[in-house]
């Protein structure tokens, strides 16, 4: 059903080490196994950004061609050393992403990784807000929506789930913007904070860079109440996309186990409807749940991009937009690899958090 | 669609056809939601088709008799939708955008069946290493983000902007690269199940070709959650699109008219209160995505019995291929999802 549940599908395909299947799969060998299994994936991802980036030609004449004399570009070329065969510098790439290094951009001559830290914090930031309104708007709705199957609220909020998906981020921003900040003008229209609160919050000693965390410290109230007015949007915007696929997946899920043998048990008993969904019903459905997060954080960070790019939120996905426009692909390749190792790990974690709460996953 | 093979008889193929089976055995609510999305798909394809006599400009026109257009000026009689930034009419360019849209989903639709398709017959039936590099590669596109895949593959194939076959070619090929896994997974998964069916290896038995059982034997069989996919998957290209021309990869506004692109230069609108440049773009994408939804949803439903409305009992429903397709079904729709 996705990448996560797909390792032990493989398995029957016989695509998994044999070891795995004559071992009996134990909780340790799944996770050895499972997590043997990241490599390829972000091996095969850092290959293909890798020659696809370099089919346009090298990063330097890309970023600065026509800006340079020849002579100069040349020469710039030369020292980076993209004249050297493409297998030699791919090799080389793949041995510096191994270790930990993926360059230095070459617009601001920043070293990747540190771009990549400090602009992370900002999209971590957003991502787990929207997180939390995703599943605080999600879950509940999709258990009323399950309960009341087929009745009036159930089509209400079905609808409400299609059109969650159905309406781009950057569009459910544009119209939050327009309500809320516009004509209401109950919150700021775009960025993350407003000046004076990043420069209250540039004082402290080692700001973590994750905003609500550096308004606590500061201890001053008003700039803890400037970060939240500044997330409320974008984590609504980027929230609601994921609420509806997490509507849906309760409801079905639910659905699913509500007609179960041991629910029907429930039933004759006399266990109240309410009590069998909130209670029978709903701890196992929440299985599958966790399993999609994991295939969720893909289409988190995708509508990260466009969350930030329309709010100014200054994140990676804002941050890569800006350097594919200076066409600045050292920087992109190494924000993409990057969001590529995020979304395998974020996989393996979940898997093996699958793997725990329910054994059937690892056998 | 499944209830013709178990019943023996055979309907006549116009009940047959994908949708109008499924619309057919559906009620209530979910028929509903069929003829709302059905309804707006079919509004959506015949403003593509009739842009050119519909829309009172052109996408790129900039001035008529009158004189040039006003810019960011609110819906009047000339220009009932008003005007952007750049002074294009916003209601012909919604119109026409249509047109852009549908050609992308065709072409990018078309494309990563056919490949999706090809490599999953050929994977599924053979199997051995050639099948676990597909899966592997496939697995690893899949689990990306589809929209910096898309966005990776616009730069290279146009670098960024370009005319309008050559951008709708560069935007249908970024949005297939993310498709094809899709179509790969589900055929494969289906000819790896169809393989071991009496029928095929008594096929093989007679002396059958590797090419004639995958073409004949298997494929029809495989493909029968193809509908579903194909709508989904429309509208998951129509936002891919949108979110490229809103990042500034798409289609340049004087080649094609493109929804994400005004849309784009509609949020900075939106900051001074200009709401006529981004509203009526940014709904045209959503009652297209909406209505072609709600047909994928509406087809996956009656595909699963678990969610098929039960109000009425239909003859010979519920067959023993119908648990599969349901699986196959499920596993679509937790992509979209």
């Amino acid at each position: 059903m996705t990448t996560l549940t797909e390792a032990p599908l493989n398995d029957a395909d016989g695509l998994l080490p044999s070891k795995k299947k004559s071992s009996g799969g134990g909780l340790g060998t799944y996770i050895l196994v499972r997590f043997f299994l990241i490599i390829p994936t972000i091996f095969i991802l850092v290959t293909m950004v890798f020659f696809l980036m370099r089919v346009i030609g090298d990063p330097i004449t890309a970023a600065q061609g026509g800006r340079l004399p020849p002579e100069a570009l040349a020469q710039r070329i030369h020292d980076a050393g993209y004249d050297r065969p493409i297998l030699v510098q791919y090799l080389e790439y793949v041995g510096q992403v191994a270790t930990g290094n993926f360059g230095t951009t070459i617009t601001d001559r920043r070293p990747v990784v540190e771009m990549i830290i400090t602009f992370g914090t900002a999209t971590l930031e957003l991502a787990i807000n929207a997180l939390i309104v995703a599943l605080l708007v999600g879950i509940p709705l999709g258990l009323i929506s399950a309960y009341k199957r087929d009745k009036a609220p159930d089509a209400v909020l079905r609808f409400f789930a299609i059109l969650c998906y159905a309406t781009p981020v950057f569009f459910a921003g544009l119209l939050m913007k327009l309500a809320f900040s516009v004509w209401l003008g109950w919150l700021p229209v775009a960025g993350r904070a407003s000046t004076r609160t990043e420069l209250a919050m540039g004082s402290l000693a080692a700001p973590t860079g994750i905003y609500w965390l550096d308004a606590l410290r500061s201890g001053n109230m008003a700039a803890y109440g400037d970060v939240a007015a500044h997330s409320v949007l974008p984590a609504l915007t980027l929230g609601l996309l994921t609420a509806g696929v997490f509507l849906r997946l309760v409801r079905t899920n639910v659905i699913g186990t509500l007609g179960k043998d041991y629910v029907e048990a429930g039933r004759s008993r006399g266990v109240s409807n309410y009590r069998l969904v909130t209670k029978h019903a709903y701890k196992p459905a929440l299985i599958p749940i966790i399993t999609v997060m994991g295939l969720q954080i893909a289409l988190l960070l995708g509508g990260a991009v466009l969350t930030e790019s329309t709010f100014e939120w200054k994140g990676l996905g804002y941050q890569l937009v800006q350097y594919l426009n200076a066409r600045d692909f050292v920087a992109v390749q190494g924000i993409v690899v990057m969001l590529a190792v995020i979304v395998a790990v974020t996989n393996f974690i979940v898997d093996v958090v699958a793997a725990l709460i329910d054994p059937r996953v690892r056998y | 669609m499944n209830a013709t093979k178990v019943s023996g008889r055979k309907q006549p193929l116009f009940y047959r056809l994908p949708v109008i089976s499924h619309f057919r055995s559906s009620v209530g609510l979910q028929r509903g939601m069929l003829v709302t999305g059905m309804v707006l798909a079919a509004v959506f394809l015949l403003v593509a088709v009739f842009a050119p006599w519909i829309a009172p400009y052109g996408f790129a026109q900039l001035s008529d008799a009158a004189g040039p257009f006003p810019t960011q000026q609110p819906p009047t009689p000339a220009h009932i939708w008003g005007t952007t930034v750049g002074g294009y009419d916003v209601y012909s360019r919604v119109l026409w955008g249509a047109q852009t849209a549908a050609v992308v989903i065709i072409v990018a639709v078309a494309m990563s069946i056919f490949l999706g398709v090809a490599l999953g017959l050929v994977s599924g039936y053979f199997g051995g290493w050639l099948d676990r590099v597909f899966v592997v590669i496939a697995d690893a596109i899949y689990a990306f983000p589809s929209l910096l895949l898309a966005i990776v593959m616009s730069i290279v194939i146009s670098h960024g902007q370009s005319s309008f076959w050559g951008g709708i070619v560069a935007c249908s090929i970024s949005i297939s690269v993310v498709f094809v896994p899709q179509y790969f997974r589900v055929i494969r998964a289906e000819t790896i199940r169809l393989k071991a069916e009496p029928y095929v290896e008594s096929a093989k038995v007679v002396g059958a070709s590797s090419i004639r059982i995958m073409g004949r034997h298997i494929f029809k069989n495989a493909t029968r959650t193809l509908p579903l996919i194909f709508t989904l998957n429309a509208s998951e290209a129509i936002l891919t699109l949108a979110g490229l021309g809103f990042l500034g990869f798409g289609i340049e506004p004087t080649s094609a008219a493109e929804w994400g692109y005004d849309l784009n230069k509609a949020i900075a609108d939106a900051s001074s209160g200009i709401w006529w440049t981004g509203v009526y773009p940014g709904t045209a994408i959503v009652l297209t995505v909406l209505g072609l939804t709600l047909v994928g949803e509406s087809i996956n439903d009656l595909n699963d019995p678990r969610l098929r409305g039960r109000k009425k009992a239909v003859a010979g429903k519920g067959g023993p291929d119908s648990t599969a397709g349901a699986q196959t079904a499920l596993e679509a729709e937790s992509r979209v999802l």
